[in-house]
């Protein structure tokens, strides 16, 4: 056992020293640094509780004597809070872990659920093809007609109504992730669906026709694993739409409210300072925010080129 | 002075496993009138060295080493700007495929007029006189008219005159032609080679024809130059090269070129190929699984009778069904297969060839007739483990070794799934004793399981491709142009090895093709089909020596010229 | 030709009720239109009185008729909040959002075109490599950030530029201008760079990789082989058939500038539609979100529509087809 173990290990090893992929991350800095930067995040994220300075949520130790407290390097700046404070004495930096917790949480949430609609939808229309086909690429159209930010706003819009403001409030995490993931799925939908529709005339699928296989397990296990290559693209670049639309709709105070405070929120209530002149509440959230999202990206912009061996 | 001359040329293509050197030191000549042919398989480096002359590699490849000459002049290391005066001015170019040569959201006029007026500095309204002029020449009736007519409106040959006729525009002092004909029906082919012949001779130019295809060279060239793996193994007179070889290399390309004339056992071993492993000698198929006596029931009457087989397809949808369009592929053609027998099945691209295929194998389901295999008509069985006995008695091999194969899956699991779905194992180690009988069987080592259908050659792909109808142990065994897309040395062992297991296994086969020569070596009887219809049925020597229908004889009188 | 243009043009109709249905939906069932529109002491008959004045007891095909004939007139009701017609909201905002919008495109369209096609022509040169740099970054920076950095930096540290409203405008009568006026023009920078960077990236990349794809075509390595000057190829070859796959999703693009306009007017607090729906999204004001709704889909379904009847203008390939 240990030995074909052994072996196993053996052929990973060989297959990862000839595979293209991993040659290119390797020799791109920009894949392998945005990569180090994106995993940082994440690791700051997840274990916010426990490098955090402050916990920004636990009232009993916020002390408005500490409030609007410049960087500590700067006059008047306090060693304990590197990046300053707000207007109600919480450190910047711990608010910005937590605040990354939430808005990553949101991304990798809403991205999966918009993963799993668009690509389930896609394989079935165009796996089946006909009316089915037409019905969803359909209603696929019809969303395509509005920009994102603006499903996702007005699905929020819509539960803001329904739901009373205190019930809103509890559920607007959930409302967010739901929003963002409907507002994304055509993407995920029209790519897989038009890889199926290629994939679906090439001869190991009929191959697999004239074994007798029936037309799910075609479906989910020849044809599935073949037009995953662009979804995991759209994936990492929806991920970081999606920490950016977050992001916008707290900014716009129709995301997540103050009490779970996402980066977005912390720009938003950092933007009433700008003009006096304390700048650190903003910038400092929306620098992290940037940070996120052009890692995110140059990552998926390296991943694009490197399953796509034309653009070479 | 020759016309054109190239030098010890060599030609590399850096990549991260070092230097590839695609054309390797290759030194040739071509004089005023001569066709040049340049021959070899994929791989060889034979388009490389047409481009190469021209200064058109693709990136990253570059040229090393050597010279290129044109009337005594150097070409190859003049700077962009005289290059492209030389382009098109005095060597011409033709390109594979008429289908993406041209650009599409232009006029063929002008696109011809834009190149005359480059290079032989003439008025709008001469260049157009000459445009037309020179459409007549390809043999493109109303030209006058069909000069403002867009690419898309004119069919696959049409376009590849349109190409020639571009390439003619400043009468250039040569013309290389890369593939020319490849992408075209065997028809059309003819045309355009006696096109390009008679131009040759009427201007005096000089060509060199890139191709594969041992019949072209036969046909058209003077001379000819064989290249394997980036050198110039050979290089003569047509004839000499052709029927007197002397290079070990050109002597098996030769030997795997399917005769027209006659049916032979085998073809001779083809000994210049390193990716094979042929079986053991002491390797018997009795003995081993696939084998032994098959569980199947035995039967009276033909392996397969079609009767009346109609298949429509929908071209356009309606909005109700009685609105779609159709293109009717099979206009209700019968034939059956007798156990035991190979049938082929041979037509152009079009005639419904492989719509029969995919109709008996159940892909397909037919508008109207019956199909029934081994005395059972699968469409009418209700029962699920009926038709799955009767389904795997049947199986397929593909034309394209490149999607034929699930690119995810390992060849263990691939060759493993048909016996897996059929239960034809007990447990997991059976399967595994199986898959690699069958891979021994096909002749790739059993370190093949492991491996991703990507690691493999076009030819080893065809054999994974084999294993894996075999795996049911099937008694009818559909080819669907099998070969059509390899080398003509890797065909040859593909078909010594469906010839084996036909013979070992006592397989029923029906075997589709384009190509005559491949027919006659393989089948025992033969359908001639044309749009939708068959149009003769006959034993294969009968059918070759004396055709009934007069387009199986047009289809005779295309085949090669090229005699053993 | 014609055909293909009265599909479209169906299709573009099919869509409009698709959007009208769900905004009647909203309009309708979110929240008790009644209650928002009388007080705590109305009685239950005055109640009822006012659902059947405003039909709202009949069934749904007719309500939804009704519906449809309104909208088409551009009536939305009265807003819950501001208590005045929708119409009326929406035709004073109207100028504002569409003078952004459209010079923020324009600017998109005229800076990001010649970008992409020059990064695609010279792919090595380091004039490329600065501008796909900086094209990640555009493309990662979330608007409302580029605002509110040009704010500071503009606004707050020199205080060169104003940072909110439109400055002064020069009333038209049926349209309210900021282009006639020094401090309406200045007003008007920052909001229009902000909308203006994300799409102009996003163009860029496209024209790009459209026009890679296309030099890599056969038809252009045999128009090289034809000698043909790398100006013709580049500019006359393969510019157009890079052009045809850009113009639909520029198109789109370009709609959906109107919609994204939405962010910059909520933080340069720019008077256009955009900052009306976020205001209302919040007071959960169901006559403007929906007026908007069917504004911006109309927008967006006549943009799609003209990109069709363009691509049949451009590609012969649709105005004819084989045999014809």
């Amino acid at each position: 056992m240990q030995n074909e173990n052994l072996s196993l290990y053996q052929d990973f090893r060989r297959r990862l020293a000839d595979n293209d992929i991993w040659y290119s991350f390797k020799h791109t800095p920009m894949a392998y640094i945005s990569a180090i930067a994106g995993l940082t995040m994440i690791a700051l994220a997840v274990f916010a509780p426990l490098i955090a300075p402050q916990n920004p949520f636990d009232l009993a130790s916020l002390d408005l004597f500490d409030a609007s407290m410049p960087p500590s390097w700067m006059d008047q700046g306090d060693p304990r809070f590197l990046l300053g404070t707000d207007d109600q004495g919480r450190g910047i930096l711990s608010t910005i872990f937590y605040g990354l917790r939430i808005s990553l949480f949101v991304g990798f949430t809403s991205v999966f659920l918009s993963l799993l609609i668009g690509v389930s939808l896609g394989l079935i229309s165009g796996y089946v093809g006909g009316r089915v086909d037409s019905i969803i690429m359909r209603i696929a159209d019809v969303q395509l007609s509005f920009p994102a930010i603006l499903i996702a706003l007005l699905i929020d819009g819509v539960f803001r109504t329904v739901l009373s403001k205190e019930i809103h409030e509890d559920l607007a995490l959930y409302v967010v992730i739901f929003a963002i993931a409907i507002s994304g799925w055509v993407q995920y939908a029209r790519t897989v669906r038009s890889s199926v529709m290629t994939e679906k005339i090439k001869e190991y699928v009929q191959a697999g026709q004239v074994i007798g296989l029936g037309s799910a397990r075609i479906m989910i296990k020849h044809i599935l694993p073949n037009v995953l290559g662009p979804v995991f693209v759209i994936g990492t670049l929806h991920l970081a739409l999606a920490i950016i639309i977050e992001a916008t709709l707290s900014f716009l105070g129709v995301g997540l409210p103050p009490t779970t405070p996402s980066l977005g929120t912390l720009i938003r209530i950092g933007n009433e300072y700008l003009f006096s002149g304390e700048w650190w509440i903003t910038i400092f959230p929306g620098l992290t925010l940037i940070i996120v999202s052009l890692s995110v990206n140059l990552f998926g912009d390296w991943l694009r080129d490197a399953l796509n061996p034309k653009l070479q | 002075m020759p016309l054109l001359e190239i030098k010890n040329l060599t030609v590399k293509f850096p990549s991260r496993k070092g230097d590839f050197t695609a054309v390797d030191d290759v030194s040739l000549s071509v004089e005023p009138g001569e066709i040049l042919g340049i021959v070899g398989e994929s791989g060889a480096g034979k388009s490389t060295v047409g481009n190469a002359i021209i200064s058109l590699l693709d990136p990253p490849g570059y040229v090393s080493g050597g010279s290129v000459w044109l009337k005594g002049e150097r070409i190859d290391d003049l700077d962009e700007n005289l290059q492209s005066a030389i382009r098109g001015k005095r060597i011409g170019m033709i390109f594979q495929d008429p289908l993406t040569s041209l650009n599409p959201l232009e006029t063929v006029g002008a696109q011809l007029i834009e190149t005359i007026i480059l290079h032989l500095k003439l008025d709008e309204k001469a260049a157009r006189a000459r445009a037309v002029d020179l459409l007549n020449q390809v043999g493109i009736e109303n030209a006058e008219e069909r000069v403002d007519q867009f690419p898309h409106q004119f069919s696959g040959g049409m376009r590849q005159r349109v190409v020639i006729a571009l390439a003619l525009c400043s009468d250039p002092e040569v013309v290389i032609a890369d593939e020319p004909t490849t992408a075209l029906d065997v028809s059309i082919q003819a045309q355009i080679l006696g096109l390009l012949r008679k131009l040759c001779e009427d201007r005096n130019v000089g060509m060199i024809m890139v191709t594969h295809d041992m019949g072209v060279i036969a046909e058209v060239t003077d001379r000819v130059a064989v290249m394997y793996r980036g050198k110039l193994v050979e290089i003569g007179k047509t004839d000499d090269v052709l029927y007197r070889p002397t290079h070990d290399y050109t002597k098996s390309l030769i030997s795997a070129v399917p005769r027209p004339d006659k049916k032979v056992d085998r073809f001779p071993l083809v000994t210049y190929i390193e990716d094979v492993t042929e079986r053991p000698d002491d390797m018997k198929l009795s003995d081993m699984w696939l084998g032994k006596t098959r569980d199947y029931e035995d039967f009276d009457g033909p392996m397969l009778t079609v009767e009346n087989l109609k298949q429509d397809f929908v071209t356009k949808r309606g909005i109700f069904k009685r609105n779609h369009k159709y293109f009717t592929a099979l206009k209700g053609i019968s034939f059956d297969i007798k156990q035991g027998e190979v049938f082929g099945i041979v037509g152009e691209s079009g005639s419904g060839k492989s719509t029969i295929a995919r109709c008996v194998t159940g892909i397909y389901e037919p508008t109207a007739g019956d199909i029934s295999i081994c005395g059972a008509d699968l469409n009418k069985l209700k029962d699920k483990n009926r038709r799955n006995y009767y389904r795997r008695q049947t199986q397929m091999v593909f034309q394209d070794p490149f999607s034929s194969l699930n690119g995810r899956m390992r060849v263990e699991n691939i060759i493993a799934e048909p016996i897996v779905f059929h239960k034809q194992a007990a447990d997991k180690a059976e399967v595994k004793k199986i898959v690699d009988e069958l891979l021994e069987t096909v002749g790739l080592g059993i370190g093949a399981a492991r491996k991703f259908p990507h690691e493999f050659s076009g030819g080893q792909r065809q054999r994974i491709s084999i294993a894996r109808a075999l795996a049911t142990r099937p008694r009818f065994l559909i080819c669907d142009e099998p070969t059509s897309a390899l080398d003509v040395s890797i065909q040859a062992q593909i078909l010594n090895l469906l010839k084996d297991l036909q013979e070992e296994l006592g397989l029923t086969m029906m075997f589709i093709s384009h190509d005559l020569p491949v027919i006659r070596q393989m089948c025992d009887r033969v359908a001639v089909m044309q749009s939708g219809e068959i149009l003769e049925i006959a034993e294969t020597e009968a059918l070759f020596n004396a055709p009934q229908h007069a387009y199986t004889q047009s289809l005779l009188g295309l085949m090669p010229k090229f005699r053993h | 030709m014609l055909t293909f243009i009265a599909k479209r043009l169906i299709q573009s109709v099919l869509v409009m009720i698709a959007v009208g249905l769900i905004t009647f939906a909203l309009l309708r069932f979110v929240g008790d239109p009644i209650s928002n529109m009388v007080g705590q002491d109305t009685s239950v008959a005055e109640r009822a009185q006012l659902k059947e004045d405003l039909g709202l007891n009949d069934p749904f095909v007719i309500q939804f008729a009704n519906f449809a004939k309104n909208a088409v007139q551009g009536e939305f009701g009265l807003s819950y909040t501001l208590r005045v017609p929708v119409s009326q909201l929406l035709s004073e905002r109207i100028p504002a959002t569409l003078e952004l919008s459209i010079l923020s495109a324009m600017l998109a369209l005229f800076i990001g075109m010649p970008m992409g096609i020059y990064t695609a022509i010279h792919k090595d040169s380091w004039l490329t490599k600065l501008f796909l740099s900086s094209s990640l970054v555009g493309v990662s920076l979330p608007t409302f950030l580029i605002g509110i950095l040009l704010i500071l930096l503009f606004g707050v540290v020199f205080r060169w530029l104003p940072t909110f409203g439109r400055g002064e405008v020069v009333d038209l009568g049926w349209w309210s201008t900021g282009l006639l006026t020094w401090s309406g023009i200045k007003s008007l920078i920052l909001p229009t760079i902000t909308l203006a960077i994300f799409q102009l990236t996003l163009i860029m990349r496209l024209v790009r990789a459209e026009m890679l794809e296309v030099l890599r075509t056969d038809y252009i390595k045999f128009g090289r082989a034809r000698g043909l000057s790398m100006k013709s190829i580049h500019y006359r070859h393969a510019l157009k058939n890079t052009l045809i796959p850009v113009i639909t999703i520029t198109g789109l693009q370009l709609g959906s500038i109107i919609a994204f306009a939405l962010i910059t007017e909520s933080v340069f607090q720019w008077p256009g539609m955009g900052l009306l729906f976020i205001q209302a999204i919040g007071n959960a004001d169901v006559p403007i979100m929906a007026a908007y709704l069917v504004l911006i889909a109309f927008i967006f379904v006549a943009i799609n529509l003209l990109v069709d009847i363009l691509y049949v203008v451009l590609d012969p390939r649709l105005r004819t087809t084989v045999g014809d």
